[in-house]
């Protein structure tokens, strides 16, 4: 049942890809499809990243609210970044490599996601109160720090942090694309090798210490996964509080089970069909009048109000 | 064989297990009993290894806790876990499945299949199999639970307080199964109790403790006496001899 539905979806893919790529295009194709297929693949990593790092984190937490976005991982991402504008000089950041960069800033965010998150899911596991609050305090606190140095450095360096602090698809740094596809890829491999872990993870830490399995070793592998896939997704459009939980949602809906072998393929797939499908019906067929994140957060936003007035958390 | 030695655990500075030596031989059914707070749920723990040893050292036959695999261990001791509430998910199948998991990780082979028909059978799950498990009522997904520890296939099987929330009858089958664990398939089951009762009717032996000490252990006649009932939990009901059964008159 479960397979049907996934070739179904990755039907839908397919023709939402088509049309992205191919409808309404003008002029020299040679131009047209390097350009879009740029933007494409973009659209693609940012989805599928984005997809897993929210499975892996709720399979880690067992809770079917948080993503990593509402723990506040896309703020720290921005507020690494404005720390090192700040200290740095925008024009030293921007002279900086772009790949080097985003090396450095991955790594950045490595250390500090296991610092700051690692002790947290450790003691407050099972507390989704607890861990909802201080996801909320950890991202008003990244936010406002952030706000505070862009407050104090040169206006036009603020132009270098803002680019960073705001989803957008139109203008997609593509001259990221290939290391944020080989480190995504990494990623993927390594959430795929550990999916049959990850089954025996969601049963519950004592649960999966009785099957033999580690809890410890498999939360800090995932943070360290959902890390490089939340530094990925950020650095190329920017931080997106709701899509995670929106594409997840769904994907717990069209295909239920708790098996991740299924879960990981549809919920990027679902993922993808939301950005790409959705990137096509604004830019190509309603014109670009608002930007997707826009819609994606309303739409998340209502999903994730109608999972906690349900206490449905898992 | 399940040896601790010189076992001691804190909880910040209070103290919960003291010193305790305990030597549990193979086969049958051990039951732990003790007022509120006595540690039993933590000597348990300590010897699944969900909580790690302080001070002390539990061996399980050759195996030390702490130093072996943990993926090893799993193949001899199996622990029932309280999966129900995060894993609603799962059918009765699934999560027997699981019980496989420390021997094929993640790829069953036709053995593993025919050991999961088994325990289903063995458990009258069948006809329940493809069920989820939020729609069973608490005593089908208790057993549901032992039959995945079951599949497990463990030499030791260790249960913390499994008649929670179950019904006479749930508890009376829950017990009669253990106990046919123990006599046809020689598992050897360590068990919290609270019921003196269930501890009395099904185990061969009980182990009492009272702040974080064992004080008695022996057989059910030996064990549960007016005079040890007072000792352990500070209370006197009256101990009547039933059928050659000990019974606890509440």
């Amino acid at each position: 049942m479960h397979s049907k539905r996934l070739c179904l979806l990755a039907l839908f893919l397919g023709g939402c890809i088509a049309g992205y790529l191919l409808l309404g295009a003008r002029g020299n194709w040679a131009f047209v499809l390097p350009f879009r297929g740029n933007k494409l693949i973009a659209l693609l990593l940012v989805a599928i990243a984005v997809s897993t790092a929210t499975v892996l984190f709720q399979t880690i937490t067992q809770n079917r609210i948080l993503t990593p976005a509402i723990m506040g991982f896309d703020a720290l991402y921005v507020l690494i970044v404005t720390i090192l504008v700040y200290l740095l000089g925008g024009q030293v950041f921007l002279q900086l490599p772009a790949v080097g960069q985003f090396v450095f800033n991955t790594t950045l965010m490595l250390v500090a996601a296991l610092a700051l998150f690692g002790s947290l899911l450790t003691r407050a596991r099972g507390d989704l109160m607890r861990m909802i609050l201080t996801g909320i305090i950890f991202a008003v606190l990244f936010r406002a720090i952030t706000d505070f140095l862009q407050r104090m450095i040169d206006p036009n360096e603020y132009a270098v942090i803002q680019i960073s602090s705001y989803a957008r698809f139109a203008r997609i740094e593509v001259e990221l694309l290939a290391i944020a596809s080989v480190l995504t890829c990494a990623a993927l491999i390594a959430t795929w090798r550990m999916r049959h872990r990850l089954d025996v993870l969601a049963l519950g830490p004592d649960a999966a210490i009785n099957l033999g399995e580690n809890p410890q070793r498999g939360m800090f592998q995932a943070l360290i996964i959902i890390a490089v896939l939340v530094s990925v997704s950020t650095a190329l459009v920017g931080p997106m509080a709701f899509m995670g939980l929106l594409v997840v949602s769904l994907a717990h809906m069209i295909t239920p089970t708790a098996s991740h072998a299924v879960l990981l393929p549809s919920a990027a797939l679902i993922s993808a069909i939301t950005l790409v499908g959705g990137q096509f019906v604004l830019e190509r067929v309603l014109g670009l009048s608002t930007p997707l994140i826009v819609v994606v957060d309303v739409v998340g936003g209502g999903v994730f109000l109608i999972l906690l007035m349900r206490g449905k958390r898992r | 064989m399940i040896i601790v030695t010189d076992l001691s655990h804190k909880i910040g500075t209070a103290p919960i297990l003291q010193d305790i030596n305990m030597t549990l031989e193979k086969g049958g059914v051990t039951a732990l009993i003790g007022p509120n707070g006595a540690g039993k749920s933590t000597l348990l723990s300590l010897i699944a290894r969900l909580v790690p040893i302080q001070t002390g050292r539990i061996t399980v036959d050759d195996l030390t806790i702490g130093a072996c695999p943990t993926d090893v261990l799993a193949r001899t001791l199996a622990i029932l876990p309280q999966v129900i509430d995060t894993a609603p998910l799962l059918s009765v199948r699934e999560l027997v499945g699981f019980g496989r998991y420390p021997y094929h990780k993640g790829r069953p082979t036709a053995e593993d299949h025919a050991k999961v028909d088994y325990a289903l059978e063995t458990f009258q799950l069948t006809p329940l199999a493809d069920r989820r498990l939020e729609t069973l009522s608490g005593g089908q997904r208790q057993r549901a639970q032992v039959a995945m520890t079951f599949a497990q296939d463990t030499d030791y099987i260790l249960l913390d307080e499994p008649l929670n929330n179950l019904d006479i009858a749930a508890s009376r089958s829950l017990m009669a199964i253990l106990r046919d664990l123990a006599a046809t398939h020689s598992r050897t089951i360590v068990i919290v109790l609270h019921d003196i009762n269930y501890a009395a009717a099904y185990a061969d032996q009980i182990v009492a403790m009272k702040s974080g000490q064992i004080v008695a252990t022996g057989s059910p006649e030996a064990i549960v006496t007016d005079r040890l009932l007072q000792d352990v939990f500070q209370t006197d009901p009256k101990v009547h001899c039933l059928n050659g059964k000990m019974m606890v008159q509440v």
